[in-house]
């Protein structure tokens, strides 16, 4: 929905021509802050991936250089990670989306008569923000334990083998991720759905397609900007996110993602150079995906 | 970005057009069959699986617990009534710098991004497409990228981390989400309330200071509290910036190894109320104002 206010906005600036020098005055202060502090930290990531250990330099000391193995370097020893990111992130995207186009339908068709009760559910959908995102999936993590009423009770029910475990698979991180996300699904679906003219829906009826034919061929399209949206909005943090795969909350070690191991890389192994070359290889990944899925689902006034 | 991007949306509505247009009659009426009910009964069951954790966490504030609340050992109020007690006060004293951090951020990121939000609807520049991008792509990317970047970035000018660093880096994921709201709002001003302002032999600056600034007013506070929240829950782009400082959430990923104090419970819970008890005003009174101005229509 970021995205999608971009979009229409930019679709009304047919602004008059006025004195460009305070539109200058206007704009400089916080363009200049996002060169200084967005651009050139993208330019100093790309250096940084650059670099080769300094000569006899102690852990954490490089060079400028133009060090290009390092990328090669760290696919090899962190492939599993990236294609778990990747992997991990479109699963719990699919998967939000499926819980939460039906959500948001609810909320933005259906109950357009009472528009009290479509005010107090999108505060809901909205209230898991108001809490901490850490406590939140900490809370997944004790109640999904091994000692926990649930998985008791499941293994009870034999619905779980005896030694199983939940938190430390990949599905508690898909699952984690997935839950965290709902509301960014939600909310851009809510938007497009809301504005849906449901006079279409009824035609569809009347020409005698069945209603999941009207969903598939009349629904669903119409919806298409609020769904690129949203699923944009999923995978994009869900891919970098190394919550909900960490050791502490729902991941163990076979989970790790690439953030897990930038993060490692970064700020305990001081292996700079390794931890950006990983980011920027994120960065790429993640652009040229966009690109290509903005392109082909035909929604590039979004961008 | 990270949880509260989307309350962007929400809140630029909360501030923003109280006119809908759904474009609809209302349904026609039929029988109530299965699934009339199926899709009601499923939205509960989306917001309570979307509740659980926050219930949870609001539940085992009042946990009798001693160092790690895990299981539950009773009813308590004391966790409340002496959050600052524990550990020396180190949540009270995260939480305060989260608060201070996300104060600075915040006063920051609405005056650059209110400057850039007029600027982009209300004048016309060369490399506006530029300048888009610009503000569009921090919203896309990682925040495990922009946190490493500015990492390296201080690292590689020898800028020691510390609270400053923190702002620096809050500041700059917000501008974009305060650009968005705010030319949200400016885009749905009536034009024809400035154009009074100028028959009324109005200067450009009286113009602006009492006609346009008042009615963005609303439109700058929802990207105040937008900025705010972001600034407050961020834990990624702050542990790559932080060094030695603890916030909030910083607080709650390193005690979670060795598991965390209800105290922290107690701090989120009451964040939460308070958060809730705002937005709940603001959309009952949205909702009421827009019922109002129907009735004059």
């Amino acid at each position: 929905m970021a995205f999608a206010a971009f979009a229409t906005a930019e679709a009304q600036t047919q602004a008059p021509k006025r004195k460009s020098r305070i539109a200058l005055f206007l704009l400089l202060p916080g363009i200049a802050y996002l060169v200084l502090f967005f651009l050139a930290p993208l330019i100093s990531l790309l250096l940084t991936s650059l670099q080769a250990p300094r000569e006899f330099g102690d852990i954490g000391q490089f060079d400028y250089a133009f060090n290009w193995q390092n990328y090669t370097a760290v696919v090899e020893s962190y492939l599993p990670h990236i294609l778990r990111s990747f992997g991990y992130a479109l699963a719990a995207t699919l998967l939000a989306l499926v819980i939460s186009y039906p959500l948001a339908y609810f909320i933005g068709v259906k109950a357009r008569r009472w528009p009290m009760l479509q005010g107090l559910m999108l505060v809901l959908v909205i209230a898991p923000f108001f809490i901490s995102f850490l406590l939140r999936t900490l809370a997944w993590k004790q109640l999904l334990s091994d000692e926990s009423f649930v998985i008791t009770s499941l293994k009870a029910l034999s619905l779980m083998a005896p030694d199983a475990h939940f938190t430390g698979t990949p599905f508690a991180v898909i699952f984690g991720l997935t839950y965290n996300f709902i509301p960014f699904m939600t909310l851009p679906l809510y938007t497009t759905l809301e504005r849906l003219d449901t006079r279409y829906l009824e035609a569809g009826s009347d020409l005698y397609a069945s209603p999941f034919t009207v969903f598939r061929k009349v629904t669903i399209p119409l919806s298409m900007p609020g769904i690129v949206a949203g699923t944009l909005l999923t995978f994009i943090p869900a891919a970098g996110d190394y919550i909900n795969a960490s050791r502490d909350f729902l991941g163990g070690t076979e989970t790790q993602m690439m953030g897990n191991v930038i993060e490692a890389n970064f700020l305990v192994l001081l292996n700079y150079p390794a931890a950006a070359a990983l980011s920027i290889i994120l960065m790429a990944v993640i652009l040229v995906l966009v690109g290509v899925y903005v392109k082909r689902s035909g929604t590039e006034e979004l961008l | 970005m990270s949880g509260e991007v989307q309350a962007a949306a929400v809140l630029g509505d909360l501030a923003g057009s109280e006119a809908r247009d759904p474009g609809s009659r209302p349904p026609r009426r039929r029988r109530i069959g299965l699934g009339d009910w199926l899709l009601p009964a499923y939205t509960i069951i989306a917001f309570v699986f979307l509740l659980i954790p926050i219930v949870y966490t609001f539940v085992f504030s009042f946990n009798d617990s001693l160092k790690s609340n895990i299981s539950w050992r009773g009813f308590t109020f004391d966790k409340w009534l002496n959050v600052c007690n524990v550990e020396g006060g180190a949540v009270c004293q995260a939480f305060g710098n989260s608060i201070v951090i996300g104060i600075a951020a915040t006063v920051i990121a609405t005056t650059l991004g209110t400057m850039i939000a007029l600027a982009l609807v209300r004048y016309r520049f060369r490399a506006r497409s530029a300048i888009s991008l610009l503000l569009f792509l921090p919203m896309a990317t990682p925040e495990v990228v922009l946190g490493a970047g500015l990492a390296a970035q201080f690292l590689a000018v020898g800028v020691p981390k510390d609270m400053t660093t923190i702002i620096l880096a809050h500041t700059m994921f917000c501008i974009s989400f305060v650009v968005v709201t705010v030319k949200a709002r400016i885009s749905s001003l009536d034009p024809a309330l400035e154009e009074a302002g100028r028959d009324l032999y109005g200067s450009p600056a009286q113009v602006f200071w009492r006609v346009t600034f008042p009615l963005l007013t609303p439109g700058i506070l929802a990207a105040a509290l937008l900025s705010f929240a972001l600034s407050f829950d961020d834990f990624i782009i702050t542990n790559f910036n932080s060094g030695s400082v603890s916030t909030f959430p910083k607080y709650v990923y390193i005690s979670a190894s060795r598991g965390i104090p209800a105290e922290a419970n107690v701090i989120a819970s009451a964040v939460f109320l308070f958060a809730l008890a705002l937005v709940v005003v603001a959309q009952v009174s949205r909702t009421a104002r827009a019922k109002r101005l129907a009735q004059l229509g």
